[in-house]
């Protein structure tokens, strides 16, 4: 059998080593290198997406012991859950790469480090063991520090410590979870562990899973990220580059809704069914819903209204999963998805349209549409798509999160909150929209060019997904839903 | 034709599909995009005619259902449905459109924008389409936003005008906010009833608990009051004349405004058991039929006239639908979507080619416009519902049944039909009567632009006499001709024409004498009462204060310093720790155990103090 899921994972780290080998008086060698190894891997990845049984849990299944004196093993294996997510990461990779296409400042360096970040955004949703789980955790780190801090901008090193420290801070008290799990049920492994939880007679006490969910909800929240947990993202994704910021938004922001999904939900059932944490996750996820807009409202950078936009969409998920419902994890795991490919596109508009205009500030873009159509059709596209167009990808995980949230036992006052969110994504979005994409093209526009076909190329897959999944949501559904109920009936829901 | 009418689908399909075309091939030939729109626009209408056709029959056309969510049973599915209410819509919208295309084809004609403008004219359609044709509420609200999207792109096609930006924006926050309303209704209705579809809900639709029902009767309202542009979320109506003028005719006079109206009739059954909505939208329309023809009096923009008439007719709909007869509010809907697109069509030609749209600067273009001038009274007795033309009769049964059901209301309907008809008549002498104002030499527009309003001319007078077989054809009650009613209103009518005619016979100095003498009054009118303002400092100013203080205060001083705060403390601990142990991985498992410590000391002594915290769980 070939091992798919060790192919998926580790050929960007062989893309990475030979990146790093390139001399250095080779400076447009490395792209076409990491392009083609990126390029390999979206190949696997799309095969794996394919050959997917979506009724068969657990699947392309490799477990060896790794550690055996402590029961550590090297075990992957992905569900209808993770397998959509390292799909998209394996997509978005290959874009990552392309809006790079320009970069010439340590060209072999920036290259390593984006295959080596696609290294750990593919593995965290491929690992089933915790001490795997949390290696390409903090392996994802690494690279993101270096991409913000090398090739950002003025305040990188400001946002690049801002980041690194945010989320390491939560990691130690995902370990703290982590061992906390290992000396009481004696496994490190996540599928072993759902199964104990699931049994009523191996199952924790509800006071150790009141407690451990704490420590796995620190670690989670800051990277969904949660208010008031969410200052790091913003800044970090104004310094990033654009690369940074759309695997940032695309994948990395989605490492912690999925392990609210994979880990505290069914491994702390009882915790993360009790009052008190479904009440904290619902108004979390309401407050970052509506503060996330309010705020996105009040900004005058694109790239950070974008930031702030994801707080409120990321809140979506949070909703989605503090509701403990089919309709709700599904709806999740929607606008995980969703979020990934127009959020994606948004970074990567936001950028090129920089490169023209060196600015990003809304009042001095003006008129994109008249001066160059192309690019302000296709901003205007993405913008509507994100504030959830329906027959656009942003709107049926949003819906299904609204309509999971009203089922569960959550207070519907935080579902009719909620919806506002969805009309005040409207507002910043249109207000941007008329701002920078109407108008006469004055100043710093009058005189830049449209979208090379190059440029269309690249957001070209993402159009055609944002359509195809808006109009035909069963093309993810269908390997969510069922991993999802797998999910829920081990909680005993 | 059986094939269409079992096959309602089409009808959303092939439009998506010429829209599609338009943008990829349009700009091969001139004709091609017109001629696609134009294609859209039958096909709708060919769709609408086969189901009138079948249901004439005594047949209920095919139905069917697409499941979109594999795990539940077809809860979340879409599917199409087809009965007369469809059919009536569908040739409504269908007709106008193609009016509208043809229009356009000369009105455009010289627009850079052509390709853009009839690819989103036909994804209208398509949007518009799908609202009629779902079997549910699902696959409508798609269609409502898709709906609301083209009409903002549209509203703004001259994206280089920033009035048209900022009034495309409006019309899409405002009736968005009515959208939030739709969709919290939807999704109540289906957590309590856990289906959307028509049928599904019609069966269940007994068990629900009223307050459940009038709650859902509610939500769905809102969202009607949002598209319908009725008070208080009519304000983006009249901005939204910034849009192309055949735009306005389609889009917000005849077919997309009229939706809200279809969403009520299509959910009926709801609202036969909620009959405080009902008041609701009585009291609503009524409201907003007198307050909008006020405001209409005194517009010097003549297509901001039409726009708070539209806002005034769509007020007798809604009025219609709070007594208790749909049918009656889809009659009025129909003929007024005749009337009201052929005003519009007229006035376009008449901005054409005087180059203005102040009323004050047009006057005796009759001469030279006859065509148009002679559509355009067709349309104007219409609107002011003189027989026997179709607004005297769909009005008549409006007025007939509100008197019926509430006196005070009628009342106040028989007062607006009355300022309807002075409106009308100020306009019609201002436009065409009278001294010339512009320099201009008013001439006709061409084939293209003058034929449109000709046409729409037979359904605005002759719709009337078919007001019992449509009815009945949507399988709705039929309310008879009134005597007494039709007397009165005709009377009243009558005398707002001959005060109209009478003020304005000599131009405008009429208005200015007015505003001489009402002085503040005037110009509160004018400005529609100057809810814009209210709500420009009751909400959009403090809601981007909020949130610009939320920025600066919550994030950057707040949060941010915390966190800056915690950070340092925590370098210093770390400055400790690390003198202590040496390197960062016994610093991470000193910090896991000392955790684990807390951990387990928490959960073992903290007993009381959380089983207070998650309240006994």
């Amino acid at each position: 059998m070939v091992p798919l899921l060790s192919m998926i994972v580790f050929l960007p780290l062989v893309g990475a080593i030979v990146t790093a080998l390139m001399p250095r008086t080779m400076p447009t060698v490395p792209r076409v290198v990491a392009l083609g190894f990126s390029v390999a891997t979206l190949a696997l990845a799309t095969w794996a997406l394919a050959i997917f049984d979506v009724d068969g849990g657990y699947q392309f299944v490799e477990r060896f012991p790794w550690v055996p004196q402590v029961g550590i093993e090297y075990h992957l294996a992905v569900d209808g859950i993770s397998m959509p997510i390292i799909a998209l990461s394996a997509l978005l990779t290959v874009l990552a790469i392309l809006v790079s296409w320009k970069i010439d400042h340590r060209p072999a360096f920036y290259f390593t480090m984006i295959q080596l970040l696609a290294v750990g955004m593919t593995g965290v949703f491929a690992a089933l063991d915790f001490v795997l789980f949390y290696l390409f955790w903090e392996l994802v780190l690494v690279p993101m520090y270096f991409l913000i801090a090398i090739w950002g901008g003025a305040r990188r090193e400001y946002a690049a410590i801002k980041f690194f420290l945010y989320t390491l801070a939560g990691s130690v008290f995902m370990l703290v979870g982590i061992i906390a799990l290992y000396i009481t049920q004696g496994s490190f492994n996540i599928a072993e562990l759902t199964a104990l939880a699931a049994n009523p007679d191996t199952a924790l006490s509800y006071n150790l899973q009141f407690w451990i969910f704490a420590a796995f909800f620190l670690g989670f929240a800051v990277k969904v990220p949660v208010f008031p947990l969410h200052t790091w993202l913003p800044d970090a994704h104004v310094e990033a580059p654009t690369a940074g910021s759309v695997l940032l938004a695309g994948i990395l922001l989605k490492m912690g809704t999925y392990g609210f999904i994979r880990i505290s939900l069914p491994i702390m059932p009882e915790a993360a069914a009790s009052q008190f944490w479904m009440w904290t996750l619902g108004i979390l996820a309401t407050v970052s819903i509506v503060y996330g807009a309010a705020v996105a409202f009040a900004q005058t950078d694109m790239k950070k209204l974008v930031a702030y936009s994801s707080v409120s969409h990321m809140g979506f998920v949070m909703l989605g999963i503090a509701s403990g419902t089919q309709e709700g994890l599904d709806g999740a795991v929607f606008v995980m998805v969703a979020h990934g490919l127009i959020t994606g596109m948004m970074f990567m508009l936001v950028g090129m349209v920089y490169e023209r205009t060196h600015t990003r500030v809304i009042s001095e873009i003006n008129g994109l549409s008249s001066q160059t159509p192309i690019a302000g059709g296709l901003l205007a596209f993405a913008s509507i798509a994100s504030l959830g167009l329906p027959g656009l990808a942003g709107f049926p995980g949003e819906l299904l999160t609204l309509l999971g949230a009203w089922r569960s036992d959550l207070w519907p006052g935080l579902v009719i909150i909620s919806a506002l969110g969805v009309l005040l994504a409207a507002a910043y979005m249109l207000w941007m929209v008329q701002r920078t994409v109407m108008g006469e093209a004055k100043g710093v526009v009058a005189k830049i060019r449209d979208l090379t076909a190059f440029e269309i190329a690249t957001l070209a897959p993402l159009v055609v997904l944002i359509v195809a999944l808006g109009v035909f949501w069963s093309l993810l559904l269908r390997y969510v839903t069922p991993a999802v109920q797998t999910v829920l009936s081990g909680m005993g829901v | 034709m059986m094939w269409l009418a079992d096959n309602a689908w089409v009808a959303v399909a092939l439009p998506a599909l010429f829209a599609l075309l338009v943008a990829l091939v349009g700009r091969a030939d001139r004709l091609v995009a017109p001629l696609l729109g134009i294609g859209s626009a039958a096909s709708v209408l060919l769709s609408g005619i086969a189901v009138l056709l079948t249901v004439a029959e005594g047949r209920t056309p095919a139905a069917a259902t697409i499941r979109w969510l594999p795990s539940e049973e077809g809860i979340l599915a879409i599917g199409w449905s087809a009965d007369g209410l469809v059919g009536s819509m569908l040739v409504v919208v269908g007709f106008v459109s193609l009016m509208v295309m043809v229009y356009s084809a000369g009105y455009m004609a010289a627009d850079e924008g052509r390709v853009r403008y009839y690819a989103l004219l036909s994804l209208f359609l398509a949007a518009m389409s799908l609202v009629v044709v779902s079997d549910g509420l699902l696959g409508l609200f798609i269609g409502w936003e898709l709906m609301g999207v083209c009409s903002y792109l549209l509203i703004g096609h001259w994206t280089i005008k920033p009035a048209a930006a900022a009034a495309a924006k409006k019309a899409f926050l405002v009736t968005r906010v009515g959208d939030v309303g739709l969709l919290a209704g939807i999704v109540l209705l289906w957590s309590h009833a856990g289906a959307l579809d028509y049928e599904s809900l019609a069966a269940v639709i007994d068990t629900l608990s009223p307050d459940i029902l009038t709650t859902v009767a509610l939500l769905l309202a809102v969202g009607a009051i949002g598209k319908s542009a009725q008070f208080p979320l009519h304000i983006w109506l009249p901005d939204a004349m910034e849009g192309p003028t055949p735009v306005s005719a389609l889009i917000h006079a005849a077919t997309m405004v009229a939706a809200g109206v279809f969403l009520i009739a299509r959910t009926w059954p709801i609202y036969e058991l909620a009959p405080l909505a009902t008041y609701v939208l009585l009291g609503i329309g009524v409201a907003t039929a007198l307050g909008a023809a006020l405001v209409a009096c005194v517009q010097t923009d003549i297509k901001r006239v039409l726009a708070f008439s539209t806002i005034s007719q769509l007020g007798f709909m809604f009025a219609a639908l709070g007594a208790g007869y749909w049918g009656v509010a889809m009659f009025h809907l129909v003929t007024h979507a005749a009337f009201k697109s052929l005003l519009f069509l007229a006035a376009g030609s008449v901005i054409h080619s005087s180059g203005t749209q102040d009323l004050r600067k047009m006057g005796g273009l009759r001469k030279g416009m006859q065509f148009t001038f002679e559509a355009w009274t067709f349309g104007a007795l219409a609107l002011a519902g003189i027989f026997p033309t179709s607004g005297f009769f769909s009005k008549d049964k409006i007025l007939y049944i509100v008197t019926s059901e509430n006196l005070p209301a009628g009342a106040l309907l028989f007062l607006t039909t009355a300022i309807t008809a002075y409106y009308v008549a100020r306009v019609t002498v201002l436009v065409f009567f009278g001294p010339r104002n512009s320099r201009k030499k008013p001439h006709e527009t061409g084939l293209a632009m003058s034929i449109p309003p000709l046409i729409l001319a037979i359904p605005a007078v002759g719709l009337g006499y078919l007001a019992k077989p449509s009815i009945e054809l949507m399988a709705a009650e039929y309310v008879g001709f009134d005597l007494p009613v039709a007397l009165i209103a005709t009377g009243v009518a009558l005398l707002g024409v001959a005060i109209g005619v009478f003020l304005h016979r000599s131009g405008p100095s009429a208005d200015i004498a007015f505003e001489r003498r009402l002085g503040g009054v005037w110009g509160w009118i004018q400005a529609g009462y100057r809810l814009d303002s209210v709500v420009q400092k009751s909400v959009s100013r403090p809601s981007l204060g909020l949130a610009r203080a939320a920025y600066r205060h919550i994030d950057r001083d707040l949060v941010d310093r915390a966190v800056i705060g915690v950070g340092s403390t925590a370098n210093f601990l770390g400055e400790r720790l690390r003198r202590l142990q040496n390197g960062d991985t016994q610093w991470y498992i000193s910090m896991g155990f000392i955790g684990l410590i807390v951990l387990y000391s928490l959960s073992v002594s903290w007993d009381r103090i959380h089983v207070w915290l998650t309240g006994g769980g």
